[in-house]
């Protein structure tokens, strides 16, 4: 139990000294797990929402690849990443690995087919009469997008949120990928293990703390988007 | 209403885009890049150098001497040789002759020297239920097999793994046949944490020992200072005429900071403020 209020406590005293090498791990895990969710979102949702409510033949196929998507486990992304990104590899020459933007593609390719699945679930959870409906009234195909977004904001968000948490949590792929170099692609869970590895379990625990605040404030606005409405 | 959330996502959505593109790397780079183009170098190494925290005072060191950005990949010796033969790396630093010397054979690293040394310990609990402390690692490795008490093993093909293997191997015993033989897979640092847990002995390297003593509690050195428990580290480039992209100045540049009397000093200083003793040992010569 000491432990841990030891750690909250180094964690506050982390902040407030604004220890930089702390500031810069943090900084960069936002900037890779944000951009990381902002791929899959502008990528992810258009394509849920093609698969949620188009119909075309490969279609089952296609969900069901995105499906076992979801479900990929990180460490397995990371090592094909890694075996694609090795100088032998055939995307070596553009030396990606060790770089924080292989973290990203990783996190990428785990996000994305869960911010996919779930939005093509939404989407195919739409009422088809509604659908008729906004097209009976005259809507082009752009408002009725824009109509049926809204309609699946909820389901959306939701989406982004699991996405996002996914993300924020992965360690096994930025570890493989991203070797957990200092200064460059050291973000707060490689941190965590490697600490613990250390065995500066009060280290480790402090940055938990910072780790789960970041993902609480996101979180919390992300959430606040999502039920916001719901007042309106 | 509507275009009141419009608009928080969109400065949501635009704060996101600022941070990731303003903050971070690029304004960092390009500041880097305007002093001087550094090129990569990547190093393989053992958990040992990092997790002892050796590395956080030679790279910086390095990096101030030499152009390159060193890029510290820690990971088990095995791994490491095997980042050196698949070319994935520039230089080693490892602790594992007997691999080592198959890959100089095989020409995959070249340019090989000693470095530094220490030793390997057993440690256990401090109750000594096996009773070895102050016995030599022979005798000591005897005693660990026929008792019944778990030995923790790396498990994971380092350099202390393969130490270990061969200290078994040198008695003639065969750890597979122990009771209580627990293959950890994982670092030193978690091999000494589980091994505290489960009150067993494990095999360890002196530095990360030390470095995690306070963790662990009721847990101490039993068997020490025999000549098979050396532990010695070796720098190697990997040879940039069998491998394609191989930072092959880079490489010539760190085995030859390694062996500066600068560095040599710096590693033989290593650990004294902190431990009270020096973590790593210089060769004579």
């Amino acid at each position: 139990m000491d432990l841990l209020l030891h750690g909250l406590k180094k964690a506050i005293e982390m902040i407030l000294e604004g220890d930089p090498e702390i500031a810069e791990i943090t900084l960069r895990t936002l900037e890779v797990s944000m951009t990381a969710i902002l791929i899959s979102t502008i990528g992810g949702v258009p394509a849920g929402i093609l698969l949620g409510l188009s119909r075309f033949p490969g279609r089952k196929l296609l969900l069901t690849f995105v499906n076992i998507g979801m479900g990929l486990p990180p460490v397995v992304a990371g090592l094909w990443i890694t075996i694609f990104l090795w100088r032998s590899g055939p995307l070596g020459d553009l030396s990606l690995l060790y770089t924080p933007v292989a973290i990203i593609i990783a996190q990428t390719l785990v996000s994305f087919p869960i911010v996919t699945g779930l939005t093509a679930a939404a989407f195919q959870q739409l009422d088809e009469k509604m659908i008729l409906q906004i097209k009976a009234l005259g809507a082009t195909r752009w408002q009725l997008l824009w109509i049926l977004m809204k309609e699946a904001r909820l389901a959306l968000l939701a989406a982004v949120i699991a996405g996002f948490g996914r993300v924020i949590a992965e360690v096994g792929a930025a570890m493989m990928v991203g070797g957990n170099i200092s200064g460059e692609t050291r973000i707060l869970t490689t941190t965590i293990v490697m600490e613990v590895s250390k065995g500066n379990f009060e280290v480790a625990l402090a940055l938990s703390f910072i780790l789960m605040a970041i993902a609480f404030l996101i979180t919390f606005c992300l959430t606040y988007l999502q039920q916001r409405k719901r007042h309106a | 209403m509507k275009k009141k959330l419009l608009s928080m996502m969109l400065i949501f959505m635009l704060a996101i885009i600022t941070a990731c593109s303003g903050a971070g790397t690029d304004s960092k780079e390009k500041a880097e890049k305007k002093v001087e183009k550094r090129t990569d170098l990547i190093l393989a190494t053992t958990t040992s150098t990092q997790d002892s925290g050796l590395l956080d005072v030679l790279v910086p060191q390095f990096e101030k001497k030499y152009p390159y950005k060193v890029k510290t990949i820690a990971v088990g010796t095995g791994q490491a040789l095997e980042m050196g033969t698949r070319g994935e790396a520039d230089v080693l630093l490892v602790h594992a002759p007997e691999a080592e010397q198959k890959i100089v054979d095989s020409g995959d690293a070249i340019n090989r020297h000693k470095v530094m040394y220490n030793d390997f310990i057993i440690v256990g609990p401090s109750a000594d239920p096996a009773g070895i402390k102050g016995v030599p690692a022979k005798e000591a490795f005897t005693k660990l097999m026929e008792s019944n008490q778990p030995f923790v093993s790396r498990g994971d093909d380092s350099g202390t793994h393969k130490k270990e293997l061969e200290l078994w191997k040198n008695n003639k015993l065969d750890p597979a046949k122990k009771e209580n033989y627990i293959s950890t897979g994982q670092g030193m640092g978690s091999t000494l944490q589980v091994a505290a847990e489960k009150k067993g002995y494990t095999l360890t390297d002196r530095a990360t020992y030390l470095a995690q003593k306070k963790s662990l509690g009721e847990f101490d050195i039993m068997s020490e200072g025999d000549d098979s428990l050396l532990n010695i580290y070796h720098v190697m480039q990997v040879n940039p005429e069998k491998h394609e992209k191989i930072n092959k100045e880079g490489a010539k540049d760190f085995v030859h900071f390694m062996k500066d009397n600068e560095t040599k000093k710096t590693i033989s200083e290593f650990g004294k403020d902190k431990y009270g003793q020096a973590l790593f040992f210089l060769f004579d010569k």
